[in-house]
């Protein structure tokens, strides 16, 4: 059985996903995860959560260049490029 | 007291050093490196009790002789497989517990030992939950009983016993260090009698 292993630097911190152990239950997980993520005080608190009971989300529609609904919006080095081409070519 | 705590010193290194033989052959990786971790602390003990007894521990770890070392013949005994090991790592554990916990109060340094100790125990525990069914793991256990016996006084040995829900028996007393340990101190110290004199580490 695969534990994933998440662990915090410092109180407060986020958890952040630092590897996974191979472990029959919660009981070994925890003494492995605790030698591998902390043993060198590495970690102040670990999540250890079975990898079965992750929902994974991996799979996004985006059919029709809805970029400008993002943050970055739209890239415009494409469309400068071409403005400055046209402009190079002078008026027609 | 000096002899008591040089002896517990002892248990420590030498446990630490037959259970680092595991290293890299480990049943599976991530137990290689829990129990490699938890054998470098019960030599992070031994080094902190030595330095409590001499200002040179190294010396007091690897310059004497085979038989001035007060270590425990449980600790000694080459094991070559895992049920073996992991009775004595518990039946060790349960021990040491015992003994450490007694020192508690006129010692600060057992009170320090005994919170690294708790994660040994659970480890040593969880372990014989797994195996307590297993013929050779209750072999083992009653093979090695005798010899845990002999890591304490004889006034803490029936705490021991009602412990593991044993009956005491003739324990495998201190100061019988065989062939076998002579052979470990000759590896334990190989590198120290090597160094070119005047070699600082």
């Amino acid at each position: 059985m695969i534990w994933e292993v998440f662990r915090q630097d410092r109180k407060g911190q986020p958890f952040e996903h630092g590897g996974s152990v191979e472990a029959p239950d919660a009981e070994f997980a925890e003494a492995w995860a605790r030698e591998q993520y902390g043993r060198r005080g590495e970690s102040v608190a670990l999540w250890l959560v079975p990898r079965g009971a992750v929902h994974v989300v991996d799979e996004w529609a985006d059919e029709f260049d809805l970029k400008y609904r993002r943050v970055d919006g739209y890239s415009i080095k494409a469309r400068l490029k071409e403005a400055r081409e046209r402009a190079a070519a002078g008026p027609r | 007291m000096n002899e008591l705590l040089l002896g517990l010193a002892d248990d420590e290194l030498i446990i630490g050093w037959r259970d680092s033989e595991w290293t890299g052959i480990a049943p599976m990786l991530e137990e290689d490196v829990a129990f490699s971790s938890i054998a470098q602390n019960e030599i992070g003990h031994a080094r902190a009790v030595y330095e409590l007894l001499s200002d040179d521990a190294d010396a007091l770890a690897f310059d004497r002789e085979p038989s001035e070392y007060l270590c425990a013949p449980l600790v000694q005994l080459h094991l070559l497989d895992w049920g073996h090991t992991i009775a004595r790592r518990w039946l060790y554990e349960v021990a040491d517990e015992i003994r450490i916990t007694a020192l508690m109060d006129e010692l600060p340094l057992a009170a320090k030992i005994n919170r690294e100790e708790a994660y040994h125990r659970m480890h040593a525990e969880m372990w014989r939950e797994r195996l307590a069914d297993t013929p050779q793991f209750r072999a083992a256990v009653d093979e090695l009983w005798p010899y845990a016996l002999g890591v304490l006084p004889p006034e803490q040995r029936d705490a021991l016993a009602s412990r593991v829900e044993r009956a005491e028996v003739e324990a495998v007393e201190r100061g019988t260090n065989d062939d076998a340990f002579t052979a470990l101190h000759e590896e334990m110290t190989m590198v120290r009698r090597s160094a070119p004199a005047g070699a600082q580490w």
